[in-house]
């Protein structure tokens, strides 16, 4: 999917040189400390930014120029909400619903995946930050993407709301996806191919079962 | 693409209501400048090319306003984020800002037309009604083009309360210009003159042409 | 080129009759005055050539013309207030639409660099101010027409003024006009140039520094960057 992609900014490289495939319905991990290219890479792949060398395919299409012919397809949760926050869970989805399309019902039926339905007629800013991670799943699962990029979506959920929304976003959903996360053991566990980055370099890349967790812990050093 | 730009325009028309943060600034702002327009020119009333003048200034003014706050939303909490991942049309985001801060404009001039006529307009302002409202229109749709395009401009420098008054207000000097001149018989004393039409068709090409220009260029704003 | 115009101006034009000596000013105002808005426009057209190529060396010629434009508009400027002052006893007047228009283009323009200046992305700072000159060059005749309507015609037109000015009159202000044009080009050749060496020699520095991850070492400017 990507061919020695790079990404600069100004004068630091982001990215160099980042080469890997990940087939259909697989899970690619991917480690590496803060700084590393993690965010920058999932951004890319979501169409977010455009690389500044070599090639990016997502879906079978070339970016940037069929962009938008696969961004109806992905689903990203990134540091961000992306929700507004004087906005209610609902008001949110529902807009997001509009502009992907969706069915209305849909927005009932995702509420209900992530246990929000409760609350979701209250603005954004009097949710905790747990309840705000499960809105941002909900908002990245509403139009039933093929391929999932998630940047650290298991982030101040505890256990239970974690195991609720594993179906969605989880091995189990059946999409494609890319996941960053810094625990090892829990990571490689979910996963077919692990990535690690460090400085913006692939420093590891190898089917998830043949890689150790101290391994990864190298990559923190 | 309408559909898209009716999902955007109803979510900030929705986040206004919510937050009342620009609109009532706006209208407050207004009539604070009628003030010190009192005080500053020592007038009771103005009339003909003054009265035109105090009154498109002010608005101008309050524009400005609304125009620095027209991103802050979708910048602050990732809005842009949200909407580049939609397989949406881009420029649907030009046409619903324009159309939100149309709109937000609209509503103050309700307020703030009349709190003018009360407080500083001598001739009354029933005069040339339908003119002014045709004036006022075509302003305001030129002030939302051209206020969009600078907000987006502006929306990711760092200055950005600074730099969007000093490119819009030059960028709006053709704009004022005809307006006021278009106003002035409207608000004359002994009754209204004729609207003289080719300012009113400079307005109308002047937003024109920068309604073109804007929908041409914006999506390399949003580009990454 | 230049010199021989303005040996021209000098020592060929015959003086106006009511003007006198101030009209030569007439001379360097007017031909500034046209290569300016011409500078102009054609940044926003090298702005536009930038989006649709990526390729930024069309960024470049953008910049350096606004940037060498904007130079010519100040003299625009002075040159017409000691113009206005010879002519009509006043630094400055409303009832030049040339005088006007400028003042308000050179505003407009001036915030071409704290715009740049404030994006720190280079991709981004070149991308939004080709946007900003494109926007701001479609301005420049709007503009002027907008202001010569609204204001009276004091200001005399260059041309009726060559029309019916004797021939001698005419062809040193054409030559002028060419010789304004070629100081213009010469002007944005030496500032590429210059720029083009300068980022030539903040490459070297950087590789002999060893990683080309490493930050510049000059830091943030508000020019385009190769």
């Amino acid at each position: 999917m990507l061919r020695g992609a790079g990404r600069r900014y100004g004068d630091r490289a982001a990215l160099r040189d980042v080469t890997l495939e990940l087939e259909a319905g697989r899970t690619l991990v991917v480690f590496g400390p803060n700084g590393a290219g993690k965010t920058t890479l999932l951004r890319m792949l979501a169409t977010l930014l455009r690389p500044h060398a070599g090639e990016v395919h997502v879906l079978g299409r070339p970016l940037p120029s069929d962009g938008y012919a696969v961004r109806g397809r992905i689903g990203f949760l990134g540091h961000d909400a992306l929700l507004y926050r004087e906005l209610s869970g609902r008001e949110n989805l529902s807009f997001h619903a509009r502009l992907h399309r969706v069915a209305t019902q849909r927005v009932d039926a995702v509420l209900d995946a992530v246990g929000m339905t409760g609350r979701s007629r209250d603005p954004v800013a009097e949710l905790s930050r747990g309840m705000v991670q499960r809105l941002a799943i909900a908002r990245a699962v509403l139009h039933e993407p093929e391929l999932l990029l998630l940047d650290e979506p298991l982030a101040n959920l505890d256990p239970a709301a974690a195991a609720q929304v594993a179906p969605l976003i989880g091995p189990a959903s059946g999409a494609t996806r890319v996941v960053t996360s810094h625990d090892p053991a829990g990571g490689l566990q979910g996963a077919d191919v692990a990535l690690g980055l460090r400085g913006g370099r692939v420093r590891l890349l190898a089917p998830a079962a043949q890689v150790t967790p101290e391994q990864i812990a190298e990559l923190y050093r | 693409m309408r559909s898209t730009v009716a999902a955007l325009l109803a979510k900030d028309l929705a986040l206004e209501w919510r937050t009342r943060e620009s609109v009532p600034a706006m209208v407050l702002f207004s009539i604070a400048t009628y003030v010190i327009f009192h005080f500053g020119l020592d007038r009771d009333r103005v009339t003909g090319d003054l009265a035109s003048g105090v009154l498109w200034v002010t608005l101008l003014f309050s524009a400005i306003l609304g125009v620095n706050r027209l991103f802050v939303a979708e910048y602050e909490q990732g809005g842009f984020d949200g909407f580049l991942l939609a397989p949406v049309d881009r420029t649907a985001l030009l046409v619903a800002k324009a159309l939100a801060l149309f709109v937000f404009l609209s509503i103050v001039e309700l307020v703030a037309v009349p709190a003018f006529a009360l407080l500083l307009l001598g001739p009354p302002l029933t005069q040339a009604l339908p003119e002014l409202v045709l004036v006022l229109a075509l302003t305001n749709a030129g002030i939302a083009v051209v206020g969009t395009l600078v907000a987006g401009l502006a929306i990711q420098t760092r200055a950005r309360d600074l730099i969007v008054p000093l490119i819009a207000l030059p960028l709006l000097v053709p704009v004022l210009l005809a307006a006021a001149r278009c106003a002035t018989p409207l608000l004359s004393d002994g009754g209204a003159g004729a609207l003289p039409g080719n300012w009113l068709a400079i307005l109308a090409i002047y937003d024109l042409l920068f309604a073109l220009i804007a929908y041409a260029v914006f999506d390399f704003l949003l580009e990454d | 080129m230049l010199t021989a115009a303005f040996a021209l101006v000098f020592f060929y034009a015959p003086n106006d009759a009511d003007q006198g000596f101030i009209f030569k000013i007439f001379y360097v105002h007017v031909p500034m005055a046209i290569v300016a808005l011409v500078g102009f426009v054609a940044g926003g057209v090298f702005g536009a050539l930038h989006l649709r190529s990526g390729e930024s060396k069309w960024d470049m010629r953008s910049y350096v013309t606004i940037h060498v434009s904007v130079i010519l508009a100040v003299g625009v400027l002075v040159t017409g207030s000691i113009w206005a002052r010879a002519s009509w006893g006043h630094w400055w007047v409303w009832d030049e639409p040339m005088l006007v228009s400028f003042l308000i283009i050179f505003l407009l323009y001036a915030t071409y660099w704290p715009l740049r200046f404030s994006i720190e992305d280079r991709e981004k700072q070149s991308r939004y101010a080709s946007v900003f000159a494109i926007v701001a060059g479609a301005f420049v005749p709007l503009n002027f027409a907008a202001v010569r309507m609204a204001e009276s015609f004091t200001h005399p037109q260059t041309g009726t003024t060559t029309t019916s000015a004797p021939g001698s009159v005419t062809l040193t202000f054409l030559v002028a006009l060419a010789g304004m044009t070629l100081l213009f080009v010469t002007l944005c050749k030496y500032e590429m140039a210059s720029k083009h060496a300068t980022f030539r020699l903040r490459a070297l520095r950087r590789r002999l520094a060893g990683d080309d991850d490493e930050l510049s070492l000059t830091g943030r400017s508000a020019a385009p960057q190769l």
